[in-house]
């Protein structure tokens, strides 16, 4: 990975999440974060993170995205004209991403420590195999238990009729 | 080839019976017919009394397991107790509840026991990520929940508002947990504290930026000054039943976790935290109590008397290591109790599409139903801290414990804030006795289950009150459990 | 020209994502593009795990992420949802017009 590389990265991905919260009409946000998701699938693959970067495209783009827009479409969401001025929006993003890395660089400091070269079974599909069913096993159960709430939740709110 | 993972069952034995019972009350509303949904009910707090049950046997077990992620020790189990009576409570105004709306779905009751079970993960999680997904899993039973009464325009909104609000602070939660994990290479509370204790002041800048982060999105999730203003729109919103279990259930796990998170993972920033939390105290109980004195609504009322008792909970975790401790744990019982009572009264002066939520309507009632009144009276003094109720003995823990630690100031806010709030909790009584009004509400007895209910929560208010020391006792054992 | 990034250089990034997602949910009206301003902000959060965990060569930090993707799938799931309940009573996604419990 190197510093051209990841600074054409970092401004497509800032470009696109800009675009997210400044496009008027909701079906170009989405499409915006689309863009924004796919970039940093992109950036996570340079950071030796390859399950990762795959499942942000099939998982996050690939199925969640396509909800965003299924529900956008369904419900015929047009632009709306009582929206706050994109100037505003610009200008708190701004403001607020400043403060942030402001912040971030008095208490971090400018330490410039890079990552070591990673051994050749980083990222893939075993050692985060290994990660996640042995010493995290215990959340992902528990991420059972939040699937099974979140359906019966969503299938509850959603549902035409009402017995 | 790897090792297996590590699976300790006494652990995870609560979890499994909470969990346990939310899955069997699913299946069997598969096979139910009709709209009488009650017995699922019933289910529910038979499964949360075997699960009470279950931690009173594991009280003298102390174990972490699941590579550092979960525990059983007498934190967790106090807590337990805790969510399985503010859990049977809620269950048991459900039943009559819902009577009054038109939810007739038997998802109900097994999202509120999911939620629960979320609670009881919350209160043992000893891992970020842990905490984090149990987290969500009570958040997300608590927003379908808040949303429930599809009909009714507020709650579709109270839910909309509280999902948007919490799904910000999870945001929040999620990067400080992301630096923290940059910070010490771990998710671990044990692990994060050795080595933010090992390093030197200086070092430990993303650390403090993560747990900055931590406390903004701990504030929205415990409705705390200024990150407030969902909780007023979602409490008043919202189905009563659920109001209730979101007041009691849901603050209690969040303090839960936040004592957990920042006494044992970031103990060694303690000094930087305490001054926030101190600032968040002081804040809190001014704009809740001065708040309240102007609602005319009584669940905003209870919204921002719950946005006033969490500032009071505040001022105990920051003399956490101190007697802060047990006297948190004690007001949380104590705050259950008073709560959980107050919202019955509310059920049982609505009436199907007359929800008479206004004081006002409150006129005259006490006369007319005088055990009603009784029970009101009982909630209302003792959240304003009356003697011999449990509400004074849990405010004089808690600003004894501030006191003592050192807090003058913090304690004299703490009974000052008070002193207002019994301006509006005796607002009410006063309507309740002293004015005129016809408001027609349905016989107490044909309500059996929400006066058991009432009874319940009025016997522990007095007797707690009057007797303190057992449970205060209950609470300092269940503290010194603490890493 | 070929010099390696460093990894406080991807949590700088991951805060202005997390900035502009903020202000999203701050300035929005439209509540699905508030929706998705929070979505940017958990991607935020997720870069930051996988920068990590490349730091410490941990894999952990990934598994994390996947973990974090399933909160936010379970989340835009009811969350949806919960909008779809609204809409269908009120016709409309403008949090300005969400007024009915202020005050």
């Amino acid at each position: 990975m190197t510093l051209p590389i990841f600074a054409l990265l970092a401004l497509l991905i800032v470009v696109f999440a800009l675009g997210v919260i400044l496009a008027r009409n909701p079906v170009r946000s989405a499409l915006s974060l689309v863009m924004t998701l796919f970039f940093l699938a992109l950036l996570y693959l340079f950071l030796d993170a390859h399950l990762v970067g795959a499942l942000q495209i099939i998982v996050y783009t690939g199925a969640i995205m396509v909800l965003f827009l299924f529900v956008i479409m369904l419900l015929n969401l047009q632009a709306d004209p009582e929206e706050r001025s994109a100037v505003t929006t610009l200008g708190t993003a701004g403001t607020l991403c400043a403060a942030f890395v402001a912040l971030l660089v008095y208490m971090v400091g400018n330490t410039g420590i890079a990552a070591g070269p990673a051994s050749a079974n980083f990222g893939t599909i075993q050692t985060v195999a290994e990660a996640l069913f042995i010493r995290l096993m215990l959340p992902f159960e528990i991420t059972s238990v939040l699937m099974l709430v979140a359906i019966i939740g969503a299938v509850v709110l959603a549902k035409r009729t009402i017995q | 080839m790897a090792s297996a993972p590590e699976i300790s069952w006494f652990v995870i034995l609560p979890t499994v019976l909470v969990v346990g019972t939310g899955l069997l009350i699913l299946l069997i509303d598969l096979w139910m017919e009709g709209p009488d949904r009650d017995a699922l009910g019933w289910l529910g707090i038979a499964g949360l009394i075997v699960t009470a049950i279950a931690s009173v046997a594991l009280w003298n077990t102390h174990e972490i397991g699941f590579a550092g992620g979960m525990a059983v020790d007498r934190f967790a189990l106090f807590f337990n107790l805790l969510f399985c009576l503010g859990g049977i409570l809620a269950l048991l105004m459900s039943m009559n509840y819902l009577e009054t709306t038109d939810i007739r779905i038997g998802d109900y009751y097994s999202l509120t026991v999911f939620a629960i079970s979320g609670m009881v993960m919350m209160a043992a999680a000893t891992d970020l990520i842990v905490f984090f997904l149990a987290l969500e899993v009570m958040s997300i039973a608590v927003y379908a929940l808040a949303g429930i009464w599809r009909r009714q325009l507020r709650s579709n909104e109270a839910a909309l508002k509280y999902f948007v609000n919490g799904a910000f602070a999870t945001g929040f939660l999620l990067f400080g947990i992301a630096l923290i994990y940059g910070a010490t290479a771990s998710t671990e509370f044990a692990v994060i504290q050795q080595k933010l204790a090992a390093t030197t002041p200086d070092a430990r800048g993303l650390a403090t930026i993560g747990m900055a982060l931590l406390l903004v999105g701990f504030g929205f999730k415990v409705a705390a000054v200024p990150f407030h203003f969902w909780a007023p729109d979602v409490y008043e919103g919202a189905p009563t039943s659920i109001t209730a279990l979101m007041a009691v259930g849901v603050k209690a796990a969040a303090f839960a976790a936040f004592a957990r998170v920042f006494n044992d993972a970031l103990g060694p920033l303690m000094p930087d935290w305490q001054q926030v939390v101190a600032a968040l105290a002081i804040l809190t109980m001014i704009v809740g109590n001065v708040l309240a004195v102007l609602q005319r609504n009584i669940k905003r009322m209870l919204a921002y008397s719950s946005i006033a008792h969490a500032g009071y909970l505040l001022v105990g975790l920051v003399s956490l290591k101190d007697q802060g401790g047990p006297a948190l744990l004690f007001y949380l019982l104590a705050y259950t109790l008073m709560t959980i009572g107050a919202f019955a009264v509310v059920i049982a002066v609505g009436r199907r599409g007359q929800p008479n939520e206004q004081i006002d309507d409150y006129a005259g009632l006490g006369f007319r139903y005088p055990s009603l009144g009784l029970a009101m009276s009982i909630f209302m003094l003792s959240l304003a801290g009356f003697p011999p109720l449990v509400g004074f003995a849990g405010k004089l823990y808690i600003f004894s414990a501030a006191v003592h630690a050192g807090h003058v100031t913090l304690a004299m806010i703490g009974v000052l804030s008070s002193v207002v709030s019994v301006y509006y909790y005796l607002g009410v009584l006063v309507k309740m006795y002293m004015a005129e009004g016809d408001t027609v509400i349905d016989a107490p007895g044909t309500r059996p289950y929400l006066m058991a209910c009432l009874l319940i929560a009025a016997a522990g208010t007095v007797i707690v009150g009057v007797f303190p020391s057992g449970a205060y006792e209950l609470a300092r054992l269940s503290f010194a459990s603490l890493g | 020209m070929n010099e390696i990034v460093p990894t406080h250089y991807y949590v700088y990034l991951a805060a202005v994502l997390f900035g502009i997602g903020t202000a999203g949910v701050l300035t929005r009206r439209n509540l699905i593009v508030i929706f998705m301003s929070i979505e940017l902000m958990l991607n935020a959060v997720n870069l930051v795990f996988v920068a990590f965990a490349r730091h410490f060569q941990s894999a952990d930090g990934q598994a994390i992420v996947f973990l974090v993707m399933i909160v936010a799938a379970a989340e835009a799931a009811v969350g949806l949802a919960i909008f779809l309940s609204m809409f269908r009573n009120r016709e409309t996604l403008n949090a300005d017009e969400m007024n009915l419990l202020n005050g």
